[in-house]
């Protein structure tokens, strides 16, 4: 278990005195804060500045430590609901079945499965030849291993399932896959923890075929003020002691609700999507604005 | 009576490091304080009853969780761990531990060497006890949740000598023999966790041994917490050789079981 390891490394992550106030303004970071981080080559790891090299490790670390509770923990932290949302995600993609996805971070399989599920609730079925797949990618193996034990213990395998299921361990930011391969790409709670999401949405962009369409489920801000607030002391008071309970591990959580306030909201996220070349972008709240999804098209 | 090791004894490499590393009581103390920073987590009074009862819900559920008594220890302990402090302070044993602050963990212990001890001294009876339970030194967590350096110490030196505590009081490391030692460390360091731990583990126990728990090990608990000397206080690195029998004498400890 996680607690039989050594120290966990990640450095001592400071509480601000106020976390609603300064997430608001770390949430709309001012350009001059940015530009400041870029010429440093620095980036935020929740509330901390930490070089972008060491992002990546210190974001390994944390999905490594919490791999083996992840699904405990989503359960818990949202009080299941977290699956109703990956649910109406998967509808709203509307696979049909001749769809090749690559499924980004989709570590331990939640979006694949529902994914291999509304396939298989299809009437129709794909045309000779042409098959259904998925590829599953992330850049932790300890979560794809999480995720391929999960496969099999649900038994969703290449032949009982009609698609085909592949697991490749890969950076979003560098995806080792040719030009104009899949004809949808997901991100599901994943694209907060890059380092660069502007090259996140590049290689989306340059990995669809024309016409494929890129979706992604994100933590996003909510509108309303006295929710967010409330939202707010929920992150920050309870869900760190919930890892700590359930885990055995607090600063994973501390940093997984700084992330979420440090990650654009809903409308700068359009822009940037729209930045790497996507048409038809559009969004859409859920649970009033704790997440959202985000769609748009290659064409 | 405070042995010293004699220094023709030394023989092995790891000796040598243990030699170092209590006379360079100075750097000890700063390493310590480094890490307990590294692991320190501001915590306020919302989150510590959360997490109070949280880990004493978990704790009861599955006992197997170390951490969530641990957690439960930390969280409630601050008043007790004062008192353990200030007890420390008072003989001279426990002021040398509060200013080396040695650790007790595979690196820090020489367990080949402790097993190659006589007999009935304290140092082979340590080394059998882990060997004979199963048990590593090097599962004691670190302390989070305490923010003064110096109870954090206490805290963790706590943590690290109960496997110690059970070795010289001959308890097992089942639910009768930890629920015996609960007592036991409860009367003498007034810790919530080991009060609460020592009532509750005891639910716990099935009937066969709930009759020995309630006949026997019970009363022998109490009296020697009551009894015995303030064991967190004992030096016990610089005991190894002191014969066993001659260690309860000086403690005050009967011992329950005999050999």
């Amino acid at each position: 278990m996680a607690l039989k390891r050594g120290l966990f490394r990640l450095a001592e992550t400071y509480r601000p005195s106020r976390p609603h106030i300064r997430a608001r303004l770390l949430a709309t970071q001012s350009a001059a804060n940015n530009e400041e981080r870029q010429s440093k080559n620095q980036t935020h790891f929740g509330f901390q500045t930490v070089d972008e090299n060491e992002k990546t490790k210190k974001v390994h670390e944390v999905f490594e430590t919490v791999a083996g509770k992840y699904d405990l923990m989503n359960d818990v932290m949202s009080f299941g609901i977290h699956r109703v949302w990956k649910d109406i995600f998967m509808a709203r993609l509307a696979p049909m079945p001749e769809t090749n996805l690559l499924d980004m971070a989709g570590g331990t399989g939640d979006i694949t499965f529902r994914y291999i599920k509304y396939l298989q609730n299809l009437r129709s079925k794909p045309t000779e030849g042409a098959r259904s797949s998925v590829t599953v990618c992330d850049i932790n193996q300890a979560m794809l291993d999480v995720g391929k034990v999960r496969a099999e213990r649900l038994g969703y395998t290449k032949e009982s399932s009609g698609v085909d299921i592949d697991w490749l361990c890969a950076d979003a930011e560098q995806l080792p896959v040719a030009d104009d391969t899949y004809t949808a790409y997901t991100i599901a709670f994943g694209i907060r923890n890059c380092t660069h999401i502007d090259k996140v949405l590049e290689e989306a962009y340059r990995v669809l075929k024309p016409g494929g369409r890129f979706m992604c489920l994100e933590f996003s801000q909510i509108p309303n003020e006295a929710l967010q607030w409330a939202y707010d002391q929920y992150s920050f008071q309870v869900i760190p002691v919930l890892g700590q309970l359930v885990a055995g591990q607090w600063k994973p959580y501390q940093y997984l609700v700084e992330s979420i306030r440090q990650f654009p909201n809903q409308e700068k996220f359009k822009m940037m999507i729209e930045d790497a070349g996507f048409r038809q972008v559009a969004y859409e709240n859920l649970t009033f604005g704790t997440v959202a999804i985000h769609s748009g098209f290659k064409i | 009576m405070y042995l010293r090791k004699p220094i023709q004894k030394i023989k092995s490499e790891v000796q040598i490091r243990l030699i170092r590393y209590y006379t360079a009581s100075e750097n000890a103390k700063v390493t310590y304080h480094e890490e307990m920073q590294n692991n320190f987590i501001a915590t306020n009074i919302f989150q510590k009853a959360l997490l109070t009862c949280g880990s004493a819900v978990i704790a009861l559920l599955d006992p197997h969780r170390g951490d969530m008594i641990a957690c439960l220890g930390e969280v409630t302990g601050e008043n007790a761990i004062k008192y353990m402090h200030s007890k420390m302070l008072q003989t001279e044993e426990g002021q040398d531990i509060l200013k080396n602050k040695p650790r007790i963990n595979s690196k820090t212990i020489a367990f080949e060497t402790l097993s190659q001890m006589p007999e009935n001294s304290l140092g082979r009876v340590y080394a059998d006890f882990m060997k004979d339970n199963n048990i590593t030194a090097d599962s004691r967590l670190p302390v989070q949740f305490i923010a003064d350096p110096e109870l954090a110490y206490v805290m963790q030196r706590y943590r690290e000598v109960h496997d110690l505590v059970h070795a010289s009081l001959f308890m097992k490391t089942n639910m009768l023999g930890e629920v015996t030692v609960k007592w036991v460390e409860g009367i003498q360091t007034k810790l919530p966790m080991c009060i609460g731990g020592g009532i509750w583990g005891a639910a716990r126990l099935r009937p066969k041994h709930r009759q020995m728990y309630l006949k026997y090990y019970l009363p022998w608990a109490i009296r020697t917490g009551n009894n015995a000397k303030f064991l967190q206080g004992i030096y016990f690195e610089k005991r190894w050789e002191q014969d066993i029998d001659d260690f309860h004498k000086e403690m005050n400890i009967v011992r329950l079981l005999k050999k």
